[in-house]
């Protein structure tokens, strides 16, 4: 009995996560033209909302082609990567009480080690594509990743020390009194910033780069293949929103409404707030970027990492 | 006329150093001193002409040349088959000077002057590609603009003009073959190495169709990483005739294809090659129909600024002001569609004047504008010009400085951000801008940064310029009465006998016939300086018609300003030069 309640729980957060990452499709594109001056899709459906399913019913009938030229197997590999490490993520998410799949003891290890992970898909498929631009655009991605997975991982630490736990749940039960945004508002902001990096979106699409690299590590990509790696971003944008909700805002908690409820509204704010990114800010150049990032972002991780440490001890 | 002339200081300068029978003088209509020079001599004397004289010549302003050889109406100037002419622009006497040499068809070698003005390489392959003049000595005298199977020199008056001269297009598979391997990028014939000691470099082929380039343009990177070591931009992929076309064509219907050049500056073209023809024929269009002129050339001038504006931005990765510069855009192309019609090319400048009068309610519609761009263009600086990133993106990017300007032949914006305050619609006022108040924009820098600074700033000048016109607009006629314009407009006494019928009809269907001589219209357009060089040899339609634009300089300065940096930084800078695919190949 509880295997299948295991099972149906599963599949239910499956569901769930891939209509939010495609209905995101749909949110961003009418936010993008909402703050550009301009409609969106609004064709399809009701305010458009079937456009991503027209979307999606192209894709999959789309000739499913594999340059002659490229690695075939690591080719086709590459985008199964970054939907399979992301939606692993979403294995230790705490949505509301009782509502998670399962409950690691390293629960934040564990994301942390997937998202790492999902940088292979970047990496692979610009090397296989063998493509100059993609290629560009894989080495882009790899020193990007290098560099932001390290201070991501050091800016969570506070909130670890903190909650004296990497359990997903005990860190959002931890936040019943205070959110961990006050006493840890450097490590937020650190994690956002990595958070965006982590997701390539604008500024941090340098390995994609449109204007430069025509579209990076994908160049080569089609049909659904290119449809993978499209998801995958979004349903990385609803687990970085979920992941900052969880460890910075309390979770689920708040007052009156259902847990699940304010669980949703965080989320969606930064969403909102990450499409809002992408429409105002220009693209900082490589090198600026990672030297932004080893220079500035590492230390301040470092920093509030000792600083925390210390009071924490002092406290008890 | 001849006084001129004879009176310049120049010409006995010369004739006193290379001997007083080899600077043949030549009288022209547009008074720039024009004089006849021994092939073997030309390199010299524009050597001396750079660096000898007092108040030098410093800018290669143009290089081209002409077939000579069914020309009719040579009077008083030496024989030759074909004659290549060097524009010359001191800004120290405000002066150009134009040097001409015969060349006979059995003999079309000519020493380069690459060594003088390194700009001259491009104008030397063109002039090769186009004529099949050889330059001794050029680094590398391939064509340029028309593609490397190409047989026969297009500008040749035995060159055929029309797919109907020419038998049926083919493309079987082998021709396909040879014509696909002929555009392979061979690293060695432009001097590269594949690899170095430590390294091989990767050859990034950029274009012809990439989202950065904005247009059909090629450019060859050379890259060690991800640093451009070198690059080869690679042009004529928008190569159109606009020269040839212009010998088929009449004097009045030409001006469309004006239109097309500087494709973003819509009017501006046509007084451009307007003013290079009203100087031919001896026309001073009436106050009213100047006005209108300026009035136009200045919105298009804000419109082709707006368009870059975009753009730029898109170019160093800020997706949203392109939406907004181009809403604001529609706005300006709705007050141009009330006035002529049409909105990107409108061809509503005609010789002596323009199309029809300005509509009801045009003045309103203008006032509307003026106060609805300022605002927009605060929100924009708050947006683009004070953002963190496009500063870091832009500042202290490919940077050139006056001088190098100057040598490379740069003019508008990009040669005012050097700080150098050069515009020829102050120095050299044409129309009537000598009329108007307004200021010359300039930076100190000369990067990225500062060309853009240079162009929004240009805006609300352009603003200021166009208030002018609204407020003091001339009455009168929007047309010249004169019997060169065209179409003629009906004075009260066309139709009443059949002469002045004839000489009507002739005026409609013929076009005018502008008298023999030649005449350079100069303006300073969108994006710096484009001139006509029109020859007439009395007859309906130009017997060769010269386009200099300012991106085809422009955009041979590119490796210049691109070593060293990154592949970012190049499109960055690809942005902030501001070209357009059809000014550079026309």
């Amino acid at each position: 009995m509880e295997i299948v309640i295991h099972i149906v729980t599963v599949l239910v957060v499956l569901f769930v996560v891939l209509n939010i990452a495609a209905g995101l499709i749909w949110v961003e594109r009418r936010l993008l033209a909402l703050w550009q001056d301009r409609y969106g899709p609004n064709r399809v459906g009701p305010l458009g909302l079937m456009q991503v399913a027209a979307d999606t019913i192209k894709l999959f009938f789309k000739e499913d082609w594999v340059p002659p030229f490229a690695d075939k197997g690591v080719f086709i590999l590459a985008p199964a990567i970054v939907m399979l490490t992301v939606l692993m993520s979403f294995t230790v998410l705490p949505f509301a009480p009782g509502m998670q799949i399962t409950d690691l003891n390293i629960g934040l290890l564990f994301v942390l080690a997937m998202s790492s992970l999902g940088v292979y898909s970047v990496v692979l498929g610009g090397w296989s594509s063998d493509n100059k631009y993609s290629l560009l655009g894989g080495l882009r991605a790899a020193a990007q990743m290098l560099g932001y997975e390290v201070f991501m991982g050091l800016a969570l630490m506070g909130v670890v020390l903190m909650a004296g736990s990497f359990s997903l749940r005990a860190i959002v039960d931890a936040q019943s009194k205070m959110w961990f945004i006050v006493p840890q508002f450097v490590g937020f902001v650190l994690f956002l910033i990595a958070g965006a990096a982590e997701m390539r979106r604008l500024p941090f699409d340098i390995p994609e780069a449109e204007s430069e690299l025509v579209a990076g590590f994908h160049s080569e990509y089609s049909g659904m293949k290119f449809g993978m790696f499209f998801v995958g971003e979004y349903v990385g944008v609803v687990l970085i929103s979920a992941l900052i909700s969880i460890l910075f805002l309390g979770g689920w908690h708040g007052p009156l409404l259902p847990p699940i409820v304010w669980f949703l509204i965080k989320m969606f704010a930064f969403i909102a707030f990450f499409i809002l990114l992408r429409a105002g800010l220009p693209r900082p150049r490589f090198d600026q970027l990672m030297s932004w990032g080893w220079k500035i972002m590492l230390p301040l991780a470092l920093a509030n990492l000792l600083v925390t440490g210390a009071i924490v001890l002092a406290v008890k | 006329m001849s006084t001129a002339v004879a009176n310049t200081t120049i010409l006995s300068e010369l004739q006193d150093k290379f001997g007083a029978g080899s600077i043949v003088p030549q009288e022209t209509r547009d008074h720039i001193p024009t004089f006849w020079a021994p092939r073997d001599q030309i390199h010299d004397i524009v050597r001396h002409l750079k660096s000898g004289v007092p108040s030098p010549y410093k800018m290669l302003y143009d290089l081209t040349a002409i077939d000579e050889r069914v020309r009719t109406h040579r009077d008083g100037e030496p024989g030759s088959d074909f004659t290549l002419i060097y524009h010359l622009l001191s800004f120290e006497r405000n002066e150009y000077i134009r040097i001409k040499a015969a060349l006979k068809s059995d003999d079309l070698h000519v020493k380069t002057i690459t060594n003088v003005w390194p700009s001259a390489n491009w104008y030397e392959r063109e002039v090769w590609d186009m004529f099949g003049i050889v330059f001794d000595g050029h680094p590398h005298l391939a064509r340029i603009l028309m593609p490397r199977t190409w047989v026969g020199h297009p500008l040749r008056k035995d060159h055929p003009a029309r797919a109907t001269e020419m038998g049926p297009f083919r493309l079987p598979d082998q021709k396909q073959d040879e014509e696909q391997e002929a555009l392979r990028f061979r690293p060695e014939e432009w001097g590269m190495k594949r690899s170095s000691e430590d390294t091989d470099f990767i050859f990034l082929n950029i274009g012809p169709q990439h989202p950065g380039t904005h247009g059909v343009l090629r450019i060859v990177l050379q890259l060690d990483g991800e640093e451009i070591v070198d690059c080869v931009p690679e042009i004529g992929f928008h190569h159109r005739g606009a020269e040839k076309m212009g010998e088929r064509q009449s004097w009045h219907t030409y001006i469309p294809y004006t239109d097309r050049i500087d494709y973003l500056g819509g009017v501006m073209n046509n007084l451009a090659y307007l003013t290079a023809v009203e100087k031919l024929a001896g026309i001073e269009p009436p106050p009213r129909a100047q006005v209108i002129r300026v009035m136009l050339s200045e919105l298009f001038r804000i419109i082709s600024h707006l368009v870059w504006y975009g753009t730029f931005a898109q170019d160093v990765g800020q997706l949203s002001p392109v939406f907004y510069t181009f809403n604001d855009r529609e706005r300006a192309f709705g007050i141009i569609e009330a006035i002529c019609g049409a909105r990107m090319h409108p061809n509503w400048f005609r010789i002596g004047g323009v199309a029809q009068d300005l509509p009801q309610g045009w003045d309103s519609m203008i006032r509307d504008f003026i106060k609805y761009l300022p605002p927009r263009l605060i929100e924009y600086d708050k947006e683009i010009m004070r953002n963190r990133i496009f500063k870091a993106r832009t500042q202290g990017v490919g940077a050139y400085s006056a001088e190098e300007c100057i040598e490379w032949g740069v003019t508008g914006p990009n040669l005012r951000a050097c700080g150098f305050e050069w515009d020829f619609r102050k120095k050299q006022p044409y129309s009537v801008y000598d009329q108007f108040q307004f200021d010359i924009p300039t930076a100190q820098h000369g990067d990225c940064y500062d060309r853009a600074a240079v162009r929004v700033e240009e805006m609300r000048q352009s603003l200021r310029i166009i208030e002018q016109c609204v407020n003091n607009m001339p009455a009168g006629s929007y047309k010249s009465l004169q019997p060169l314009s065209a179409p003629p407009l009906k004075p009260d006494n066309t139709m009443h006998d059949i002469e002045t019928l004839i000489t009507h009809f002739l005026g409609v269907s013929w076009g005018p016939v502008i008298p023999p001589g030649e005449a350079l219209g100069a303006i300073e357009a969108t994006k710096g300086n484009n001139g006509y060089y029109l020859i007439s040899d009395g007859s309906t339609v130009s017997y060769r018609t010269r386009i200099r634009t300012p991106s085809f300089p422009h955009m041979q300065t590119l490796p210049n300003l691109c070593r060293g940096l990154m592949v970012s930084d190049l499109l960055a800078i690809l942005g902030s030069i501001d070209f357009v695919l059809a000014d550079i190949d026309r």
